[in-house]
């Protein structure tokens, strides 16, 4: 029997963790070593780390910080934040990651996911996608945290990425993210139905029905970032994991 | 102490720190002479089954593991691809295998999984055959396993298989035949089912 994946994403910068709203107000959540053990504690299906501001800031990864946090976890690992190149990704392997995240790079130099998988395999490369309207009304990939248009429409860009090594796409609905105003439902489907990879809808939930919707709109995993480390909505930072998965074990 | 096969390939990190916190002595290598001392050996990996068998080949290492698992009957834990590689053939790269036991490896048949995405990635319960045996001691209700593959083992027969899951259909997904041990599922990165996987085998 599977078992739907719902997976929290942590933002890394600096050392500490920070929960964003659209991509802006990073608010500290907290240290990411404690975080992890819980939630290693309450057995999170996978967690995903992202360094939120590395390209921004043209930095690398913290390799001695994401090996620390790895150490602590005993549940697949995706790392995403800086990987310039195959060393890089190499790395984050070496630190005890199964899976790297790219995002901008991908915009510059495509054939570094290929390269990745052909080496690591294409279940270790997520490629993510951050998408939100430009001025112009249109849906559209940006590239630098949510800076800059790339004129890519999500659909086209994540065929892209599959036909050139990406295992999975995070699609991050930008508008949505910690807004707790649930996921961009739309775009998960239109962007599943484009793809024949694994989509994890991301951005927005505040509920397990919330997942339920993704699932149903075509996504294989569920990722949430505020749900999991806030109490609720506008309350303090309460770090929890919530075993929705098991509603949901009978629809894989 | 378990000695942890460095062959070129996989997550070796992850199964030393969870032996590290379960207080279990471990070494990483791909030294002959280490291995050679092994009493107990962890064959991991994730990527290819043909630059997996490369790998073994061009450092020497497979006639080492023949004679240790085959002729010393040193327990062995393969995982995922370190456990297929236990097999006699792959269909990734159409490569043989160690041969260790009466299984080939083969591609997830699309037309069994009614819509299901490869590679099956994620958690899923498994089923187990035979729970007298030590490896599955003790563990928790419900066991439930992190699996990523696109390949799976296909026995010719049913007396190696110790566990079975289903992704569209039922797959072997663990096997034992006497000291030989292999996981398609990643122990290392399965909570406390993986944690008392690696305990039991280390007690073997």
């Amino acid at each position: 029997m599977g078992r739907v994946r719902i997976i929290p994403v942590l933002l890394l910068d600096k050392g500490g963790l920070y929960k964003t709203v659209r991509f802006d107000k990073p608010n500290y959540v907290g240290d990411p070593i404690n975080t992890v053990k819980i939630f290693n504690d309450k057995e999170a299906d996978e967690l995903v780390v992202l360094d939120f501001r590395a390209t921004l800031e043209q930095r690398r990864p913290d390799f001695e910080k994401i090996t620390e946090i790895a150490g602590e976890a005993f549940m697949p690992m995706a790392y995403g934040g800086g990987i310039r190149n195959l060393d890089d990704a190499k790395r984050v392997f070496d630190c005890g990651y199964e899976k790297v995240v790219l995002n901008s790079i991908l915009y510059d130099d495509l054939s570094l996911a290929d390269s990745i998988a052909s080496i690591y395999g294409a279940q270790s490369v997520v490629a993510s996608i951050d998408v939100r309207k430009n001025w112009l009304g249109r849906t559209r990939c940006f590239a630098r945290s949510g800076t800059r248009d790339t004129g890519k429409s999500p659909e086209e860009w994540a065929k892209e990425l599959e036909s050139h090594g990406a295992g999975e796409i995070m699609l991050h609905s930008i508008r949505q993210d910690g807004t707790w105003e649930g996921y961009d439902l739309p775009l998960i489907s239109s962007v599943s139905n484009a793809v024949g990879i694994p989509v994890i809808a991301c951005g927005g939930a505040a509920s397990t029905e919330d997942f339920r919707k993704a699932v149903t709109a075509g996504a294989s995993a569920a990722a949430a970032g505020s749900m999991f480390v806030y109490q609720k909505k506008g309350m303090g930072v309460l770090i929890s994991f919530c075993t929705g998965f098991k509603l949901m074990k009978e629809k894989m | 102490m378990i000695t942890i096969v460095n062959y070129g390939l996989g997550n070796l990190a992850s199964i030393q720190n969870m032996c590290r916190k379960l207080g279990i002595d471990s070494v990483i290598t791909d030294r002959g002479d280490i291995i050679e001392k092994a009493d107990r050996l962890i064959l991991p990996g994730v990527g290819h089954f043909k630059a997996g068998m490369d790998n073994l080949h061009s450092s020497g290492l497979k006639p080492l593991l023949d004679r240790l698992v085959l002729v010393d009957k040193k327990p062995v834990l393969g995982i995922c691809l370190g456990a297929q590689l236990m097999t006699r053939h792959s269909e990734e790269g159409d490569v043989d295998g160690l041969g260790w036991v009466d299984a080939d490896t083969v591609a997830f048949d699309p037309s069994g999984l009614g819509g299901l995405k490869i590679p099956h990635m994620g958690w899923t319960d498994i089923d187990i055959r035979d729970a007298a045996d030590p490896i599955w001691a003790r563990i928790p209700e419900e066991p439930r396993f992190y699996f990523v593959h696109s390949y799976h083992f296909k026995f010719r027969t049913e007396v190696e298989i110790s566990a079975t899951a289903t992704y569209g259909y039922e797959f072997a997904c663990a096997f034992r035949k006497e000291n030989i041990y292999g996981m398609q599922f990643h122990p290392e990165k399965s909570h406390k089912y993986g944690m008392r996987v690696l305990e039991n085998f280390a007690r073997i």
